[in-house]
């Protein structure tokens, strides 16, 4: 097995006296994606939050190939790599091109103004997630969907080797979940020395697009590995404390899992 | 880039093929996005620039005694430049002292007062992301007060006045406010907007109370008190002033001349800006000193003057939009108009008795505003 592109290592984290995650360790490999999953307050977005550097853990070590995360300066770390956010608030007034020019941000000096070919960078990362035709629409008109695609926009604005997506389908209506996952998928294999980690709130959904998932329940790891091995109705009962029918999906046999309504136990 | 390219399928590098000719020649480059927001920031700003130059020579031709355009000019010219205006004007003594010792530093000090309100009431909205931010938000107009009425009502020797102990007094109240206000947020290395805000608005009341607390005990004074809380260009004169103040203003003014990129950033929120690479506790310091030192400068040499540093700003917004690299010139410039104009209808619709001017910048700026807002129905935020 060839070295991990992004390693974590008993990594403990939490906000001031209150420990949400544990002794948490995790390795994404090139052009992998890897899926994270877990009931509301699990810790799921803290572990972003702790990766992208916004909230400081209390313990443990993040390495992106081989090089500490928790030691490099905001803007070295903002060209290496970025977050797409569920519905993170853009200012309604400027444009998607603008907003989308802002990813440059950290490749520009201080005094520095964006030149052509950070135009240039714009609409090929607008075109690759289909929103260059309302590059000149202000973001305050956009639809929930299109907001989102500006969003991924931005992200790979910034040219980043690792993406965290934190629930990125959140509200978005079915086609616009594909879309985005399938964005996502083809931005991992276009260029060699990416990675990317996903925050999942849909299982099925981690299920087709991820090759490894890692469940989290109270701040642990409950299970890691292929979704076969994660997506159980045994697990999901410990992780969700929910009651599913858990059967192979019929076309590429990947777990998918049903609900029931109305029962807690089977 | 160019490896990015290679991967990419045949069929949208054949469709993107025109589009890429289309950018090469000197025309199409020209209008690209690029070069049209920078061609139209030098523009707009170039504009506003000759406008407030327009204004202040017009400006300073007014008042009691009208010196005429000609006479105006060249009196200005030959102070400046020594005596080689190319078209010798004769003018009096008088005249000369009008223009040069009296108006001219008056109007350059309302233009930079002016310029200095608006400009740290775009940033403060900015970095708040509140529409009724304005530069006196977190304490700076309340200290500066108990500053100004301490050095009015303390039994100091008279001599220290001349040195402009009442405006020093007012500076310095200013910035020891917003620096406790500062120090009041700051919880754990983290300072959160919100809490500064709060912050700002307690010791707001606290240093309010003070001044209504010394302005009591002092009613043998109430004048001299009353005349600097009222605020005008009427009580300083001569170029003191000016030069006593105008570094600070200068300082800030350059500070927000190269914070618009930033903060327009800053606009999708800490956390995004945060993942942007934007070191923001930095940000957030270097904008709250940039816009306190503008505002202290300012309210240190004119007294509490209201409504321009919440108005000029979103006049502006609604005209030309939310990019604070634009909106931050913009406003720096139109605010030292705004009160130019005010301040020369404050010497001259009443003449020769002066109104004060922090009633006619709400009074001419209240409704062109509420004509904008009708107008154009929205403020974008």
């Amino acid at each position: 097995m060839s070295s991990p592109f992004l390693e974590i290592k008993n990594l403990s984290t939490g906000y001031s006296n209150k420990p949400v995650l544990c002794d948490i360790s995790l390795e994404v490999q090139p052009g992998e994606l890897v899926g994270v999953l877990g009931a509301n307050g699990c810790g799921k977005s803290t572990l972003v939050k702790t990766i992208s550097g916004l909230l400081k853990p209390s313990g443990g070590q993040i390495r992106l190939e081989g090089r500490d995360l928790l030691k490099l300066k905001p803007e070295e770390k903002a060209r290496l790599m970025t977050v797409v956010a569920q519905n993170a608030s853009l200012p309604a007034a400027f444009t998607a091109a603008e907003i989308v020019l802002m990813g440059r941000t950290p490749h520009l000096g201080a005094f520095q103004q964006e030149g052509p070919e950070d135009w240039e960078i714009v609409r090929q990362v607008m075109e690759e997630t289909d929103c260059w035709q309302m590059a000149t629409r202000p973001v305050g008109e956009l639809s929930g969907g299109e907001r989102q695609r500006v969003l991924f926009a931005l992200a790979l604005a910034q040219q980043p080797r690792l993406l965290l997506l934190d629930e990125p389908t959140t509200y978005l209506d079915i086609n616009y979940q594909t879309e985005i996952m399938d964005i996502a998928a083809r931005w991992l294999v276009e260029k060699p020395g990416r990675g990317a980690l996903a925050v999942f709130h849909d299982l099925n959904l981690a299920s087709q697009y991820c090759k490894r998932l890692a469940l989290l329940s109270k701040g642990r790891i409950l299970a890691i590995g292929s979704p076969a091995e994660v997506i159980t109705a045994a697990n999901i009962r410990q992780a969700y404390d929910a009651a599913v029918i858990v059967t192979p999906h019929p076309l590429n046999e990947l777990p998918t899992t049903f609900i029931l309504p109305g029962k807690k136990s089977l | 880039m160019k490896k990015l390219a290679q991967t990419e399928d045949f069929k949208s590098l054949a469709e993107r093929l025109p589009f890429r000719q289309a950018r090469s020649g000197l025309f199409a480059r020209q209008h690209s996005p690029f070069f049209r927001t920078q061609q139209r920031r030098l523009i707009l700003v170039g504009l506003g620039l000759a406008g407030l130059i327009a204004c202040l020579i017009l400006c300073v031709t007014f008042g009691t005694i009208a010196v005429p355009l000609d006479q105006t000019l060249s009196i200005i010219w030959n102070h400046t430049f020594g005596q080689i205006w190319p078209i010798a004007v004769n003018y009096s003594n008088g005249n000369d002292t009008i223009i040069w010792e009296i108006r001219l530093p008056r109007l350059l000090l309302a233009a930079g007062v002016g310029a200095g309100l608006a400009g740290s009431g775009a940033l403060y909205q900015g970095l708040f992301r509140n529409p009724l931010a304005d530069p006196y938000l977190v304490g700076v107009a309340q200290g500066a007060a108990v500053g100004a009425v301490s050095a009015i009502v303390l039994p100091l020797p008279a001599f220290l006045y001349a040195f402009g102990l009442v405006q020093w007094g007012a500076f310095i109240g200013a910035l020891l406010s917003v620096a406790i206000v500062y120090n009041l947020a700051r919880i754990g290395g983290e300072v959160k907007s919100t809490t500064l805000l709060l912050a700002g608005v307690a010791i707001g009341s606290i240093m309010a109370a003070l001044t209504s607390f010394l302005t009591y005990l002092n009613t043998n004074k109430l004048t001299a008190i009353y005349g600097w809380l009222l605020g005008g260009f009427n009580m300083t004169s001569g170029w003191d002033n000016l030069g006593r103040f105008l570094p600070y203003l200068g300082l800030g003014i350059v500070v927000a001349f190269f914070v618009g990129r930033r903060l327009n950033v800053l606009q999708m929120g800490e956390e995004q800006a945060a993942l942007l690479g934007l070191n923001v506790p930095l940000i957030k310091l270097v904008l709250v000193l940039a816009a306190t030192l503008m505002a202290a400068a300012a309210v240190s040499v004119s007294g509490i003057i209201g409504f321009v540093g919440l108005v000029v700003p979103h006049i502006i917004r609604i005209l030309t939009g939310q990019d604070y690299r634009l909106l931050l010139p913009l406003s720096l410039v139109w605010g030292g108009v705004f009160m130019v104009i005010t301040d020369s209808l404050a010497r001259t619709v009443m003449a020769p008795a002066e109104l004060p001017v922090s009633i006619l910048t709400a009074f001419c700026g209240g409704p062109f505003f509420l004509f904008i807002l009708r107008h154009k129905k929205k403020i974008e935020f």
